[in-house]
């Protein structure tokens, strides 16, 4: 039996591989900001150059993963100054609150990724009203 | 009598210089050398400059920004300043788990290698990318000087 389990951990990581890339490109580390309110946990990220057809953004099992596709976007040409690179973006996060997988929401906007995550209805603070006797 | 010098050490050196070799290729993937990589911006925002026969470019990454909080001016004809204010996020009410990105007001002025037609610059920002496009005035432009010959 902890055989057969042994292999079954081991098919789960390779679904969780991350997607493979076709070009060599360099890859960074966008910065991000996570904001918790009530209801939901806010995610921004900065991925500027990158438009919203090209950003990747699935949550697995408790892992949040952000992948943002951005080509160079000068070809040979001849530096004067050269003080930033261009590549792909890609952060994952593991996320220990309880989330709904269906109403997770992002919209990108002038380079920043914002990510909405609802939270359960079971993980939201639920008042409770006190009896004065 | 065939002399022959003994170099015990000279594998040795062989191996010291490739070394050396290497780890300046480290340090250099580092920004801190010629190494073809971006060399460390002093201020914000990073800018890349390139140019080519008409126009110098310059491209800034300004995530979040609107194009009105954006001031671009050309003075001195070669000195490009970019100004702007990045507002900070405040979501409401909560908690902070992360941050990282910065906010606040940045001016940075670069000095280009030729003067510009202040005049004829154009600014483009789409998904946060700031290009800023000016055109090279006449005096800057390269002549091509015809050789004649006897």
């Amino acid at each position: 039996m902890a055989k057969n389990a042994l292999v079954k951990k081991e098919d789960k990581r390779t679904e969780l591989a991350t997607p493979e890339r076709t070009r060599g490109a360099v890859t960074y580390t966008p910065r991000c900001d996570i904001f918790e309110t009530e209801d939901e946990l806010l995610l921004c990220a900065d991925l500027p150059g990158v438009e919203p057809g090209d950003v990747d953004v699935r949550y697995e099992n408790g892992e949040l993963t952000i992948y943002g596709k951005c080509a160079p976007r000068q070809e040979g040409v001849n530096y004067l100054g050269y003080e930033y690179g261009v590549g792909d973006y890609y952060r994952a996060f593991t996320i220990g609150e309880a989330i709904d997988a269906d109403k997770i929401a992002a919209e990108l906007k002038h380079g920043v990724l914002t990510v909405h995550l609802p939270k359960t209805e079971a993980v939201k603070p639920k008042r409770i009203a006190v009896k004065a006797e | 009598m065939l002399m022959t010098r003994w170099q015990p050490y000279a594998d040795l050196w062989g191996k010291m210089s490739q070394l050396r070799d290497e780890m300046d290729r480290l340090f250099e993937s580092f920004g801190l050398g010629d190494g073809g990589w971006p060399t460390l911006a002093v201020a914000y925002p990073a800018v890349n400059v390139w140019d080519d026969s008409d126009h110098v470019y310059a491209e800034a990454e300004l995530p979040g920004m609107e194009l009105n909080d954006l001031e671009i001016y050309v003075t001195g004809g070669n000195q490009l300043t970019i100004k702007g204010e990045r507002k900070p996020w405040t979501p409401g009410q909560g908690v902070w788990h992360r941050q990282e990105r910065g906010f606040g007001s940045f001016s940075r002025l670069i000095e280009l290698p030729y003067d510009v037609d202040a005049e004829r610059v154009e600014a483009r920002f789409h998904n946060g990318v700031l290009t800023i496009t000016m055109p090279k005035s006449e005096a800057a432009k390269p002549r091509k000087i015809t050789v004649k010959t006897e």
